[in-house]
């Protein structure tokens, strides 16, 4: 356990709307090692980027524990989390919308060091800046360009080059190929793969897409309406799906093989509201494997296999 | 390229160019581009942001904004006749009633002030001459054929998810049962769940009404379980086209090969993808020559200075690239062209 960077234990954010507690994530567990990638994969509203921001605190839990290098850091106070963000930086989706319009790419690679007080002079400065760019293969005549200028692919450079900055050990890639062209998508994430191996960083990658996952990804968590239902290494939940609902995620994948007509499992209904869910498995009400004692008990995470954990009351019951 | 098109076909686009006109500067967003397709036949016409996807299903719907838009050459000849010169007021019978589109965003392709039931009235009502009460009706079994219950027929579009909006849109689409259908990535703002739903109810309508259809998307593997043909654009023109069986087997050109590296495939894990190097290419100032060589693994000097014909391949689909065409005679490729 020595070499664990991030630990969550029993995480939880609730946000209060007019019609009740929407439990956005309800008592996720997981953790993660140095230098490996954790994937989680789930549809929208399933609570997988708020998972993300609520362990960089960019929003706060309502309960749980988040340990990074052993600390607990949902205690930290404010200077605290400032010198921790060095350590801990995000991607975001949409390098349209997450970039400073009025700043050029320079600037925004560059402000993580100024805030922190990581360069000296000007001069660093525009060293350090360069020497980013070239990390992600920006081109230096880009360095006085605006965002609008650029296309997606050099936008989400920029984005990455800026979450490195400040030599983070962690990163967060929420979505972070997904607004982009096939052709762009796979040369980001080959450098995002090289960065890691270059840099040592640990990823979680939060995504919808579940080839681009099991493709960069050590394990897997699969989430659906705030909990953790399966997590897996990447192999064995692909060669393995447990979980009903993680069957029907991997089912409903279009194969661009012909003759590769997967046993469809078409899910009925659509995500059930996570409004004061009831009690048990969320997923009870679309499943068709689903027994009284589903619902009648809260469903934990249960290991089926080395390192396979699935939270199903019917799982290895046939 | 001109040749009288083949009476079966039903759509078949011959050298259509266009390009939008702004402050003196021209993008060439369609450049020459052919396809044909016959009743019942789904075509995916696949490509990346700014290839001329979606250009292409306004040029054949008439819809082209002009200004900024124009049609420079080319015709789009559907069931005999060419809509490139169809008078305005028979234009607009044909579209929403002969050949109908659906956009891909749900959200926005929907009145957020009319009723849904309303909204899927109004085509019946225009299109068809019937009475308010029969369109109604109609509009009510519509969202029952998209699995959506006739009694929400009253609700608002932001009454709905996403993925029962598409239906409503689909119903919208299908409510003067058309001929041809352009559906523009109608997948591609939904989870995998719900497109997987979705994908199955569009195969299930267009297979009990023999509609043919036009499906734009980036996603190959969207068309891989939908498609009986396929298209691959590139800088406004069709790189490579034909059975989708051939195509996907015996992929031909640089550009798709491409394509196949950049996706991680779900069978087969590899350590690094093999993306294609660069950039689209800037659509005011296309390359000389075939306009995939400066992103080409395979270029010579030739690729920089002719511009490919479209050539068949030994297994008999048709790609434009020089590396082929030494091999092949470029003979007779329009009748088996898209």
């Amino acid at each position: 356990m020595s070499d664990t960077i991030l630990e969550v234990r029993d995480l939880k954010k609730y946000f209060p709307t007019p019609k009740g507690t929407l439990h956005a994530v309800d008592g996720v567990n997981f953790a993660i090692n140095k230098g490996k990638t954790l994937g989680i994969v789930g549809e929208s509203g399933c609570g997988k980027s708020t998972t993300g921001r609520v362990i960089l605190r960019l929003l706060e839990a309502t309960d749980g524990d988040i340990l990074f290098e052993g600390q607990n850091i949902r205690h930290f106070n404010k200077d605290q989390m400032r010198r921790l963000r060095e350590d801990m930086q995000i991607i975001f989706q949409d390098p349209f919308a997450s970039l400073n319009p009025r700043m050029t790419a320079s600037e925004i690679i560059g402000e993580p060091l100024l805030i922190h007080n990581k360069v000296k002079n000007k001069q660093e400065l525009t060293e350090r800046v360069a020497e980013l760019m070239e990390l992600v293969g920006l081109s230096p005549r880009l360095v006085n360009t605006y965002p609008h200028e650029l296309d997606g692919g050099r936008r989400q450079r920029i984005g990455i080059a800026r979450a490195l900055a400040l030599k983070p050990k962690f990163i967060i890639c929420d979505e972070p190929v997904s607004a982009l062209d096939v052709s762009i998508q796979a040369q980001i994430l080959n450098l995002m793969q090289d960065l890691q191996e270059q840099l040592g960083l640990t990823y979680i990658f939060i995504t919808h897409d579940l080839s681009v996952v099991k493709h960069f990804s050590d394990e897997i968590a699969v989430m659906y309406l705030g909990q953790l239902i399966e997590k897996a290494p990447a192999r064995d939940l692909f060669s393995n799906p447990t979980h009903p609902y993680t069957r029907a995620l991997l089912s409903a994948i279009p194969s661009i093989h012909l003759d590769h007509k997967m046993e469809r499992e078409v899910l009925q209904g659509e995500i059930t509201s996570p409004i004061n869910p009831a009690p048990g498995c969320r997923f009870a009400p679309r499943c068709k494997y689903a027994a009284p004692e589903c619902t009648s008990r809260e469903i934990h995470l249960n290991e089926i296999n080395d390192g396979h954990f699935v939270a199903c009351a019917m799982a290895g019951k046939g | 390229m001109t040749e009288q098109a083949n009476t079966q076909d039903l759509l078949s686009i011959e050298d259509l160019s266009i390009v939008y006109e702004v402050d003196g500067e021209t993008t060439y967003a369609v450049n020459g581009l052919n396809i044909t397709l016959k009743r019942g036949e789904t075509l995916g016409l696949i490509g990346e942001t700014g290839a001329g996807k979606t250009t292409t299903a306004l040029g054949i719907m008439g819809l082209v904004p002009n200004p900024p838009g124009r049609v420079v050459s080319g015709k789009v000849v559907f069931d005999g006749e060419d809509l490139l010169q169809m008078p305005k007021e028979k234009m607009r019978g044909v579209r929403g009633n002969r050949i109908s589109m659906i956009f891909q965003d749900p959200m926005t392709s929907l009145n957020p002030v009319m009723t849904v039931g309303e909204q899927i009235a109004e085509v019946i009502l225009i299109h068809e001459g019937v009475s308010k009460k029969a369109s109604f009706q109609k509009a009510g079994e519509m969202l029952e054929m998209v699995g959506i219950p006739a009694v929400r027929a009253g609700d608002f579009p932001h009454q709905f998810s996403g993925g029962m909006k598409q239906r409503v849109v689909i119903a919208i689409a299908l409510a003067c049962n058309p001929d041809l259908l352009i559906a523009d990535e109608p997948t591609t703002a939904l989870d995998v769940t719900i497109q997987a739903q979705v994908l199955d109810l569009m195969k299930d309508l267009k297979s009990r009404y023999n509609t043919a259809m036009i499906l734009i998307t980036h996603d190959l593997g969207v068309v891989a379980q939908v498609c009986d043909k396929v298209a691959i654009m590139y800088a406004g023109e069709v790189v490579e086209s034909g059975d989708i069986r051939d195509v996907y087997e015996n992929t031909k050109h640089p550009y798709t090969r491409g394509l196949f590296g950049s996706i991680p495939d779900l069978d087969h894990s590899v350590g690094r993808l093999n993306p294609i190097k660069g950039m689209m290419p800037d659509p005011t100032d296309p390359p000389s020559g075939c306009k995939f060589h400066p992103r080409c693994p395979d270029a010579t000097a030739t690729c920089a200075a002719s511009e490919p014909a479209p050539v068949l391949t030994e297994t008999g689909h048709v790609a434009r690239c020089l590396m082929l065409q030494s091999m092949v005679e470029p003979t007779d490729v329009n009748r088996v062209q898209g």
